[in-house]
């Protein structure tokens, strides 16, 4: 029963942390626009903390270069399992029109394992709120819980 | 003595679920404060039982201890609260759990936990001497320290000690982590110490926190509701002002820096306790 209530709380309870992996501030904004009063996804349960230690999902924009994949790992590393990744942006999810510059690695996918992809130049709420959803989906039926 | 071990159980159980509501609540109306929709009434308790579930994670072994040593400390303060206990005893228990918890921050050498756990220190510097005049107030109106004794009052004491209620109103600010007094963590999305006292408690060890916390609510707002220890409709609606008067004061005002804290809660509180004490005197 307390593993039903736990796995329940999980669903309900997503903390995201923002993590700017070389964006141009695009999808930031469109981030922290989720949080403002029109799309509000505190009413989800979700909060932007900014500790990756509290988080249970990291939402990264931007493409990865050479020097930030190392802070995008620990970052990663720091939060406490069970979490989820989910790459913003068309830089974060494929490293965008910078793709072949030569200091790039790519998309987040090269670096840590991503779970959800949000496409979009910049990414709109709307698509990053469906993210975060659809990465709990993803997160129920690992858990083993029907939809 | 049976009914005191039934009321410390029913207070060890029901303190923190009344507490994980009041946070809730508390949620929904900064929410609609905001012109948000906010979260579901029982958010706090889902956030709880997800950090109870997650992976543990610690800097090192202290900080588990300190987490452990908070929550009973605070615990123990409420149990203590509602057997009617002394007032002193019960201050000297939340002070060592808060002791603990600036402990465990301090234990890892993450700066935004140290300076954290330094603003928390100063945060006790500011509230701890109001909660002592406040005691040492309800003491002259019932000639003892015991909780039992404001309860063989006939008249509520806010007639009496009106303005020490509004020195333990900025205790109450302090100890609720509101703002204008947020200053070591708060509750909201404010960042620029990540989440201050508590950045390096993660996982499980961040729900037992939450826990805490949610007794300390209980035992703030329970030391609200003896000034008016008359009748339990009075208790309720006193309290349920006081809380509503925070959470708007929380919304409007702006954090303060240390030294504004300082010289604001432990001046204002000197002063009112003195003008306070004159006039009980006086009488």
């Amino acid at each position: 029963m307390l593993g039903n209530m736990i796995n329940k709380g999980r669903i309900k309870s997503p903390w995201v942390v923002h993590f700017d992996c070389g964006s141009c501030n695009g999808c930031d904004i469109e981030v922290l626009a989720c949080l403002t009063p029109i799309y509000d996804i505190e009413r989800f349960g979700i909060i932007n903390v900014g500790n990756p230690k509290h988080a249970d999902v990291l939402l990264v924009t931007g493409t990865v270069n050479q020097r930030n994949k190392h802070v995008l790992k620990n970052i990663y590393d720091q939060m406490p399992g069970p979490k989820a990744v989910i790459a913003i942006g068309a830089c974060g999810c494929t490293g965008g029109v910078f793709r072949e510059a030569y200091n790039v690695v790519g998309g987040v996918d090269k670096v840590i394992p991503v779970d959800v992809y949000v496409p979009g130049c910049p990414a709109r709420p709307e698509a990053i709120i469906d993210g975060v959803v659809a990465a709990l989906e993803k997160v129920k039926t690992l858990l083993g819980m029907t939809a | 003595m049976i009914t005191k071990i039934v009321i410390a159980i029913l207070a060890l159980v029901l303190a923190p679920i009344a507490g994980a509501l009041i946070t809730g609540v508390d949620r929904r109306v900064t929410a609609w404060l905001q012109s948000r929709y906010g979260p579901p009434i029982l958010q706090p308790l889902y956030d709880v039982l997800k950090l109870l579930g997650k992976e543990p994670m610690v800097t090192n072994t202290w900080q588990a201890l300190c987490a452990y040593v908070y929550v009973v400390a605070a615990a123990l303060s409420v149990v203590l609260l509602f057997i009617g206990s002394d007032l002193l005893l019960i201050f000297f228990v939340l002070t060592v759990g808060a002791v603990f918890l600036v402990m465990g921050a301090l234990a890892s050498p993450s700066p935004y936990s140290q300076v954290g756990g330094q603003r928390e220190l100063l945060q006790m510097l500011a509230y701890e001497p109001l909660l002592i005049l406040v005691f040492a107030a309800i003491a002259m109106v019932t000639g003892s320290f015991k909780v039992s004794a404001v309860f063989e009052l006939s008249r509520p004491m806010l007639y009496d000690i009106p303005l020490m209620f509004i020195v333990l109103g900025y205790a109450l600010t302090i100890k609720l982590r509101k703002s204008p007094f947020d200053i070591s963590a708060c509750h909201h999305a404010h960042q620029e110490l990540v989440r201050g006292v508590y950045t390096e408690y993660s996982g499980p060890y961040l729900a037992m926190i939450e826990i805490a916390h949610w007794y300390e609510v209980i035992l703030v707002l329970g030391f609200c509701g003896l000034f008016w220890s008359t009748s339990v409709v009075g208790m309720i609606v006193l309290v349920a002002l006081t809380y509503l008067a925070e959470i708007i004061v929380d919304n409007v005002t702006a954090r303060l820096t240390w030294r504004w804290m300082l010289k604001s809660a432990v001046g204002m509180g000197v002063v009112l306790t003195i003008v306070n004490m004159l006039w009980l005197y006086a009488q």
